[in-house]
């Protein structure tokens, strides 16, 4: 192996693996992301079962061991799924069916695409780990999970709705459970849409941009101390 | 108006065979810098002609508005070229789009800001009734946040359609009446439930219509 194989930027394939376009998938079966054999070697108490649909790979995981999956997936150097492309909940029609939250990781440098997939019973609590530490992207993924669905992420650092008005009090509307006009009388709701004031909605450290300051890429800082104009 | 004036005082040529009409000659100078007719005519005529609209375009119909603000359409020749991004500098709020409620008590702030007098336009189905949206976070209709002159139906509302509407708007604005001030009313939102109208009628405007009556409430 030369040296230069050994190098591995965002979007080129590993060695000896070439990307392709899928033609002809099946429905159901077929060939497996790799990934997925690694991660139940790996974690085989955690690793519920695969499904393999229209050629991509779910992988059901234990609720309880998301977040060391997670980690693992992102921190192996033969797995780099180094892209959370989505955090998102599905709850079925069948009131027995559990709740599933859905995890959406993508490798760049490998090409692959890993749905992880962990199923929350009914009667409890809907509790899950949050996988901020691992993904800083998940961070208003999951305020949307939580605002919709009603999923508490464990070790968010700042979970509250996202999509609706923090005093929204009906409910979480993309439950099943949930009326499509909302629980309340129409003029209910616009006395409690038209109570909210909407200069109160951003606290003043969000809007704030001073502590972000060292962040910026050195150029826009210099042009900012000399108080030039960013942006063109 | 309708007067010929000769300054040179020479007779008007008569044509073969037709009455000499009667010529009131008047003095050009005399004239000057005079017009005379109804203050509430020419005031509404300045207001209809010179409206900036405040643009709040919230979907799909402010596409629509954006076509017919531009040249194949042009707006300009109703007064309105000039877009009002300021709701203190403008006179016609234009909804273009639908309204969810968490945007209620901004397109309320922004029609307390403007100054009388004041007119609403609600662009297409969504900002007048709703529309297709009949659920839990879309706003049924703008009137039940605001008064609104005109609304313009269509989804969205074709560029025609929308200046109908806004000629429509300037009819109306010309037929208003400087003493009438029951037009300059203010808004007046109830103190604890910020409504301005009672909530039996919101509930009432509310209501859908159509084949979609109580389709979700059946089970639940």
């Amino acid at each position: 192996m030369t040296p230069n194989s050994q190098i591995q930027v965002a979007g080129s394939a590993a060695p000896g693996e070439t990307p392709r376009t899928p033609t002809r998938l099946p429905h159901r079966g077929g060939e497996p992301n790799p990934s997925a054999a690694a991660l139940a070697a790996r974690f085989p108490d955690a690793v519920r079962r695969v499904d393999v649909v229209w050629g991509e790979t779910s992988v059901y995981v234990d609720p309880a061991r998301v977040l060391d999956l997670v980690r693992w997936l992102h921190d192996d150097p033969t797995q780099r799924y180094d892209y959370l492309s989505d955090v998102t909940a599905v709850e079925y029609r069948d009131r027995e069916q559990p709740l599933e939250v859905v995890w959406h990781l993508r490798s760049l440098p490998y090409r692959r695409f890993l749905r992880l997939k962990a199923e929350l019973p009914k009667g409890a609590k809907l509790e899950v780990a949050s996988v901020w530490p691992v993904y800083r992207g998940a961070n208003w993924l999951e305020r949307e999970c939580f605002d919709m669905f009603g999923i508490t992420f464990v070790g968010h650092p700042d979970l509250r709705r996202l999509l609706m008005w923090e005093q929204y009090r009906e409910g979480h509307p993309l439950r099943k459970d949930f009326p499509l006009r909302g629980r309340f009388s129409r003029s209910e709701q616009l006395r409690q849409a038209l109570a909210a004031n909407p200069e109160a909605r951003y606290s003043m450290e969000e809007i704030s941009i001073a502590e972000a300051f060292g962040e910026l890429p050195d150029e826009m800082r210099r042009r900012l101390a000399a108080g030039g104009r960013t942006g063109e | 108006m309708g007067l010929i004036t000769r300054p040179d005082q020479a007779p008007a040529p008569r044509a073969e065979g037709r009455a000499q009409a009667q010529v009131q000659s008047v003095d050009p100078a005399s004239q000057d810098g005079w017009v005379t007719t109804r203050l509430d005519f020419l005031v509404n005529w300045a207001r209809a002609n010179s409206m900036w609209p405040m643009p709040f375009g919230t979907a799909c119909c402010a596409i629509e508005f954006m076509a017919t603000m531009a040249s194949r359409f042009d707006l300009a020749r109703f007064g309105m070229e000039r877009l009002s991004y300021s709701p203190r500098q403008s006179d016609v709020l234009l909804c273009a789009g639908r309204v969810p409620y968490k945007l209620a008590p901004v397109i309320r702030r922004i029609y307390q800001q403007m100054p009388q007098p004041k007119w609403v336009i609600a662009m297409g189905a969504c900002a007048s009734t709703g529309g297709m949206f009949d659920n839990y976070a879309v706003v049924q209709g703008i009137d039940t946040i605001i008064p609104v002159d005109v609304y313009v139906p269509g989804c969205p509302p074709r560029p025609e359609s929308l200046m109908y509407g806004i000629m429509m708007l300037q009819k109306k604005v010309m037929n208003e009446r400087l003493r009438d001030t029951a037009l300059r009313n203010e808004i007046v939102p109830d103190p604890s439930s910020h409504l301005y109208i009672p909530p039996s009628a919101i509930d009432e405007l509310s209501e859908p219509f159509g084949n979609s009556v109580h389709q979700t409430r059946s089970g639940l």
